[in-house]
């Protein structure tokens, strides 16, 4: 992509490239019927919260497993800024800014706690501790069941299609627009503290720590940092799924769906925006395609009753071996691998980054567009993504 | 840069710009604007009455479900639509309604809000179903309740007794099936007045709609207050310990249940770990005898169940009813001759009951003729007491009879009670006779 407008560098490159990819997606929505569209806005929402995740495994090597919390955090946020605001006798646009800003507030804050104490854990101990989040959600909504509604969840009321725009669109399509652009906003935020001296200082921290430190690298404040951008980005996709769904419940944020979200940046490519956004289809569509599928092959009622539900897991299990076995960098890693002997052979700049394969996903809202940056280029090898193992092991290595 | 790339760069910006102008071709709302009588094109000769036959074809009818066959309450209900199935084949084997064979889409949703939203969504808009019919769950359906009203979809007989269905003016689309909860709090309620009045009533409900209108029930029975204690539980935990012990600090001796099959199992399992043995009557929602036992087991279940009281509006397992006997041969031709229990019955009534209103809804059905025929009041179902379906009542029964397992089976006791205008009243049951091999003639 650095051969688009090549003479576009830095910040306003990462600005105008998320923008372009933003109207893109929009203009994509035209194309899909409003069953598309649902699962678009979905996939959208999801992106939010895979490339926080991606971005903080990947550049400052903490593991998070209860992103799916932290969504569930911007969600009931949303949810209850809205319901205020109904109460207030707002609604559309500032009912939905509201809304939107009590869930960056609230992700903000629990973000920044979370990263507070997760700075001071390394690798799994951060693990054990994010996974106790996910697991404590569906305790935490039963508990306070006045204000959280239990099991049963929040519903709000829905934003329909302004005046201006019902003659054009249906709501499907305006609640993906909505979430679109809402993954355009942070997303592009994620990929330009990517490619920021932050960026590069997270990479450093999670390279190594002491050489990091020693080096004046604030490496403690740096990784709380992280944490808490991630958690606004996973609050955020938690917001817009709210904003199309009107609802928010402990079921839709379960641990299960945590771990599929760390499958989703995983398989993505560890530190790819492009490879979250890919990520994020994945988790969506495979599902729904492999239960379209069982349902064209005529089997016995009870094998049909054992697999639904399971199948789809099955296939991500197998999918996240297979791609770890032949390409550790994930999927973003395939269109690198090419245009890595491509443009070896034309041209001496390194690599471009993984935000080539935005634009193979249609639903790539944005890019992180990491340019020949002079900073960058002294250290190529560290934008490559590094493989869960590595991550998984750093740590320990570290503390000996 | 050499020529060749710009030449490149050129193309690619072409191909792109002519997909875009493609896409906003074909923009979808035109289609959905203002949802166009679909005719469907059938040239019969009377004038083809305007209304929306999303679903139906020339000799189907495509409707769907969502139901748990996964997850916590998977264990306890995902006999239902199996059996509801296999009514459906059995009537299609035997020319269906009106000539049209009726197609069924069960869609898992484990009992999960969420996963719900996402399968009837792919019901309405990628399956285009007529109806969705017998939707279970109180937690899970609410989350759809708006989508399908918005949407103007038949929301029929939907399988849970919250109150939330019976709201005409806020959702015309919808209709319950269960005796709904208010009811039955109400009549388990005053059967431990009538029988057992001086013993300290209390209950364990749900966390939701399910529980609050159990509560609501019971008390217009014994007044606001005036159960002894209440605990809740959430489905998504597995674990009545703390509740259960605190019932039985409250020294509650009759414990009313708002819960489903398999947490009904599990606070019946946990008090006799504590060894605590108090009477429990449950809602028809988690009284089903045989699904119980297969929850507790063989050797302790009947045990445990002896003596539990709950409630009932279809005819019983235990009894000789000439619907039961029906049943039992439908579940052995069409459903592989799995277990049949409660929810087998349950299944076959309520898709017996969509035939009967896709009969009523006339020879070339329409969304608004069969919600015509619901709410006509013509429908009978095969319950103890008749449907109460009409234009300003969209609760399936609003009476319930008392039941009581004994020796392994459970069956009506007599005492019948619904509930008008805010009282209880005993009044007698009137099951409805089994009619043409429970084939709705049109």
């Amino acid at each position: 992509m650095n051969r688009i407008a090549p003479s576009l560098t830095g910040a306003p490159r990462t600005i105008v490239m998320g923008a372009v990819l933003t109207v893109v997606a929009i203009a994509a929505t035209f194309g899909l019927d409003p069953y598309r569209n649902f699962q678009l806005a979905t996939i959208v929402a999801y992106f939010c919260a895979v490339a926080g995740l991606t971005l903080l495994v990947g550049l400052t090597g903490q593991l998070s497993l209860g992103h799916a919390a932290l969504m569930a955090v911007g969600g009931y946020a949303y949810a209850l800024t809205a319901s205020l605001a109904t109460d207030m006798g707002l609604d559309g646009l500032p009912r939905f800014l509201l809304g939107m800003a009590g869930a960056i507030a609230a992700s903000t804050l629990h973000g920044l706690l979370l990263g507070l104490a997760g700075a001071r854990l390394h690798g799994p101990y951060l693990a054990g501790l994010t996974l106790g989040i996910a697991i404590a959600l569906p305790a935490v909504t039963a508990q306070f069941s006045g204000v959280l509604g239990g099991d049963q969840g929040l519903r709000i009321d829905r934003d329909d299609v302004p005046a201006v725009l019902s003659r054009l669109i249906v709501v499907e399509q305006w609640q993906a627009w909505v979430a679109i652009m809402i993954a355009g906003v942070v997303v592009t935020g994620l990929a330009a503290v990517r490619r920021s001296s932050l960026g590069l200082r997270m990479r450093a921290v999670r390279d190594d720590e002491t050489a990091a430190r020693l080096s004046g690298v604030p490496a403690g404040r740096v990784k709380v940092v992280a944490f808490t951008l991630s958690s606004v980005a996973a609050g955020a996709g938690g917001a817009a799924l709210c904003f199309v769904t009107q609802s928010v419940s402990p079921g839709a944020y379960t641990l299960a769906f945590s771990l599929l979200l760390v499958v989703a940046a995983v398989v993505g490519g560890l530190g790819s925006i492009g490879g979250a956004a890919l990520g994020a289809a994945l988790i969506v569509m495979l599902p729904w395609l492999v239960a379209t599928l069982t349902d064209l092959v005529d089997m016995p009622a009870e094998l049909e009753q054992r697999l639904s539900g399971n199948l789809g897991l099955l296939v991500f299990g197998a999918l996240l071996i297979i791609v770890m076995l032949a390409r550790p960098g994930g999927l973003a890693g395939l269109r690198r691998g090419r245009r890595t002997r491509r443009t070896s052979a034309e041209d001496p700049t390194p690599p471009s980054g993984p935000d080539a394969v935005a634009a193979t996903s249609p639903t790539g809202a944005t890019a992180a567009d990491p340019a020949p940056a002079s900073a960058l280029r002294e250290m190529p090898a560290n934008d490559q993504p590094r493989t869960p193992q590595t991550v998984l092991q750093s740590p320990t290595e570290r503390e000996r | 840069m050499s020529q060749q790339f710009t030449a490149r760069r050129l193309a690619a910006l072409a191909g792109a710009s002519a997909v875009l102008v493609g896409l906003v071709g074909c923009s979808t709302p035109a289609s959905e604007e203002e949802a166009p009588p679909s005719a469907s094109g059938d040239a019969t000769t009377a004038p083809v009455e305007p209304g929306d036959s999303t679903g139906v074809t020339e000799d189907t009818v495509t409707i769907g479900t969502h139901t748990p066959l996964t997850g916590p309450a998977a264990a306890g209900y995902s006999s239902i639509s199996a059996a509801a199935t296999a009514y459906f084949a059995y009537l299609n084997d035997n020319g269906g309604v009106h000539g049209r064979s009726i197609e069924y889409i069960v869609k898992d949703d484990g009992y999960n809000p969420s996963t719900t939203q996402t399968v009837v969504r792919e019901l309405v808009q990628q399956d285009e179903v007529f109806a969705i019919v017998n939707g279970l769950g109180t937690p899970t359906h609410t989350a759809v309740l708006d989508f399908l009203n918005e949407n103007e979809v038949p929301d029929l007989f939907v399988a849970s007794g919250s109150t939330s269905w019976n709201l005409p003016e806020q959702y015309p689309f919808t209709f319950g099936y269960n005796a709904d909860y208010v009811v039955e709090g109400a009549a388990l309620a005053q059967y431990a007045a009538d029988e057992h009045p001086d013993k300290k009533v209390c209950l364990l409900g749900q966390d939701d709609d399910f529980g609050d209108a159990m509560i609501e029930g019971a008390e217009l029975v014994f007044g606001t207050g005036g159960l002894t204690h209440i605990e809740r539980y959430s489905v998504s935990n597995q674990d009545v310990t703390a509740q259960i012990g605190a019932l039985q600090a409250a020294g509650c001796e009759i414990n009313l249940l708002a819960t489903i099959n398999g947490f009904t199992a599990l606070a019946l399992g946990t008090s006799a770990q504590f060894g605590w043995f108090p009477m429990w009557f449950s809602s028809s929602s988690g009284a089903d005898y045989p699904t119980l036992v297969t929850y507790l087991g063989e050797d302790v279940g009947p045990q445990l169940l002896q003596g539990l009281v709950g409630t009932n509006y279809l005819p019983s397992l235990g009894s000789e009813d000439e619907w039961v006997t029906l049943f039992r041969q439908i579940n052995e031709d069409y459903n592989d001759g799995a277990p049949f229990d409660g929810n087998t019955i349950y299944g076959m009534s309520v898709a017996y009951t969509f035939a009967e209103a896709l009969a009523a809804a006339g020879e070339d059905p329409t969304r608004e003729s069969l919600l015509a025929a619901v709410t006509s009041g013509g429908l009978t179902g095969n319950g103890i007491v008749p449907l109460s379906f009409s234009e300003d009542n969209h609760a399936a029964y609003l009476g319930v009879g008392i039941t009581m397992v004994d020796q392994g089976v459970q069956d009506y006791l007599g005492a019948t009670y619904a509930v008008e205008g805010g009282t209880v009243t005993a009044v007698e049951a009137a099951p409805i006779p089994l009619e043409n091999d429970a084939l709705p003639a049109g």
